[in-house]
């Protein structure tokens, strides 16, 4: 994808600034200073154990689940410290939405999948439901397969369908970003090539994140890259840049696959 | 090495074919003493009798089976939330570490007599429901009695001892629920009580359900506890504070002193449990898997 806009005309959505995380007395995130634009899709790349699915999990606050993670620094998702005390983590995750590595649809039909997102934010009327059910699979390009059995359990879906079942579950309670933690791990070649064309379209409405261990995929796809080794940020630029002509020498050795 | 192999595989089999076998006599052997009895009698009007006078030469067990099924609901409408409810605190709630202590206190439930429980509920819940639980009581129903000896005090009690089975079964099903699911609902801005109970307790459903059903099943059998404290009057109970007599607490008060037709009665009513034990345990198979189709 052709970048037209400098950098310094895009939206920030995130801002990280001096973030660092501590598993116990571990520390797995060192100094991280990151920003996240607006409706541009991010790649994060790096070996395993550098990191970048813990920080994916910072910006929606989902290391509060395990115990003993301590954070310092902070993030501002739309000028705010989602760190702060008041911070309404509900809110929150109803904005950051999340897709993870396994697809992990609920062991229940389509279409409650996708409502138990809405329904939990209130919305109860039937129309309304179905029409988010409709809007949301047909944006992940799955209603055509699935409409006649909406009612069936999402369990019998194919690996890939699943995956594309869990972004509609995202969608629908209408995110502003979509943090996703190697999406395509757990799917065939076919059902990655289609989920990629996937984040094409949403990146127009939707601010991605997406840790991937595939560096031809974060080339494919994303608009901005960052590299990360060892808990540290070492490089994070326009895509294009990082895989042409990245700055730093550890960059270049692992995207040429001299290492990880 | 291999002629060892066979030895110890016949041992086995002897054992697996002595434990069948057993059952298939036990089952044999109520049906034979009992048979005699529902066939000179009729079985309706063995079942559905209003009298079980046995010095009179009536056999009807309508009242028992009254008994047996008002404390067991009753056992169940206490014991499942709560069981249930434990369950979720262990798993979802307390740190691990307490937890376990909590844990292995709930199973010790499991290990203490029955008699003792009976003798428990005999010392306390019975003049506790005549002393305190009776005046509450007739601030809405000022002509009830109750010497304490009652459908309630046998629910509870009994709830008490279904809870080791309820929270144990539960407790694990829940904690086998997919880490993914708690993160998928959380991630989606649930907070955590509609994640425990819009994902993870539908998600371990048929594991609630056994638990659910092993512990109905103790509750309809269990005798001595039930003996001590509802009081054995055969005589359908009106309200939750009458005293009844139940099937398995019938068998064990009368046996012994049972003329021959009285005890042949007395099979029979062994086979009415038999039979309603199968029964619930074949629609429970069922609902569990209709239940578990959508997983």
């Amino acid at each position: 994808m052709q970048i037209k806009e400098t950098i310094e005309s895009l939206e920030k959505k995130f801002e990280v600034r001096d973030l660092n995380l501590f598993y116990g007395s571990f520390q797995a995130l060192k100094n991280i200073d990151m920003d996240i634009y607006e409706n541009k899709i991010t790649a994060l790349i790096g070996p395993s154990g550098c990191g970048k699915s813990t920080f994916l999990r910072t910006l929606n606050r989902m290391n509060d689940l395990i115990n003993g993670v301590k954070i310092e620094g902070h993030i501002t998702f739309d000028g705010k410290n989602i760190y702060g005390k008041d911070y309404d983590l509900i809110a929150l995750r109803k904005k950051v939405g999340m897709v993870f590595q396994k697809p992990n649809p609920f062991p229940k039909s389509i279409y409650e999948n996708i409502v138990y997102g809405p329904k939990i934010h209130g919305e109860k009327n039937r129309d309304v439901l179905d029409g988010i059910v409709e809007r949301t699979l047909r944006e992940v390009a799955l209603w055509e397969e699935v409409k006649d059995r909406l009612h069936r359990p999402a369990t019998g879906l194919s690996g890939g369908q699943q995956q594309r079942l869990c972004i509609a579950r995202c969608l629908a309670v209408e995110p502003e970003v979509i943090l996703m933690d190697e999406p395509t791990s757990a799917l065939d070649p076919v059902a990655t090539s289609k989920i990629e064309e996937l984040l094409n379209t949403l990146s127009d409405k939707y601010t991605i994140v997406i840790v991937t261990h595939n560096m031809q995929q974060a080339g494919r796809v994303s608009d901005f890259t960052s590299f990360f080794l060892s808990g540290k940020v070492i490089e994070s630029d326009k895509t294009e840049k990082i895989f042409s002509n990245p700055a730093n020498k550890k960059t270049e050795d692992y995207i040429t696959g001299r290492f990880g | 090495m291999k002629s060892y192999e066979k030895v110890i595989e016949k041992i086995i089999l002897i054992c697996a074919i002595l434990s069948t076998l057993s059952v298939g006599l036990i089952t044999v052997f109520i049906f034979h003493s009992g048979l005699p009895v529902l066939k000179d009698y009729g079985v309706l009007s063995f079942i559905f009798g209003m009298d079980w006078k046995p010095t009179n030469g009536q056999y009807g067990i309508f009242p028992l089976i009254l008994g047996t099924l008002s404390v067991t609901f009753g056992a169940l409408i206490i014991g499942i939330p709560t069981g249930i409810a434990c369950a979720v605190f262990l798993v979802e709630i307390l740190p691990s570490n307490i937890a376990k202590i909590f844990k292995s206190a709930v199973e010790l439930l499991a290990g203490i007599p029955s008699v003792v429980y009976g003798f428990f509920g005999l010392a306390v819940l019975v003049p506790a429901i005549r002393t305190y639980f009776l005046p509450i009581y007739q601030i809405f129903r000022p002509e009830a009695t109750t010497t304490g000896f009652s459908i309630l005090a046998g629910a509870i009690i009994l709830a008490i001892m279904i809870l080791p089975t309820v929270v144990s079964i539960s407790e694990n099903s829940l904690a086998a629920v997919p880490h993914e699911y708690r993160e998928a609902s959380l991630a989606l801005g649930a907070n955590k009580r509609e994640t425990i109970v819009k994902v993870l307790i539908p998600a371990a459903k048929s594991g609630i359900l056994s638990s659910v059903i092993l512990g109905m099943g103790r509750a309809i059998g269990e005798t001595m506890a039930v003996l001590l404290i509802t009081g054995n009057m055969p005589v359908a109970p009106k309200s939750m504070l009458d005293s009844v007599a139940t099937l398995t607490g019938t068998i064990a008060m009368e046996m012994s002193y049972a003329t021959p037709t009285h005890q042949s009665a007395l099979f029979a009513v062994g086979i009415v449990l038999f039979v309603i034990i199968m029964l619930l345990n074949i629609l429970a198979q069922l609902m569990m898997k209709r239940m578990g189709g959508g997983q």
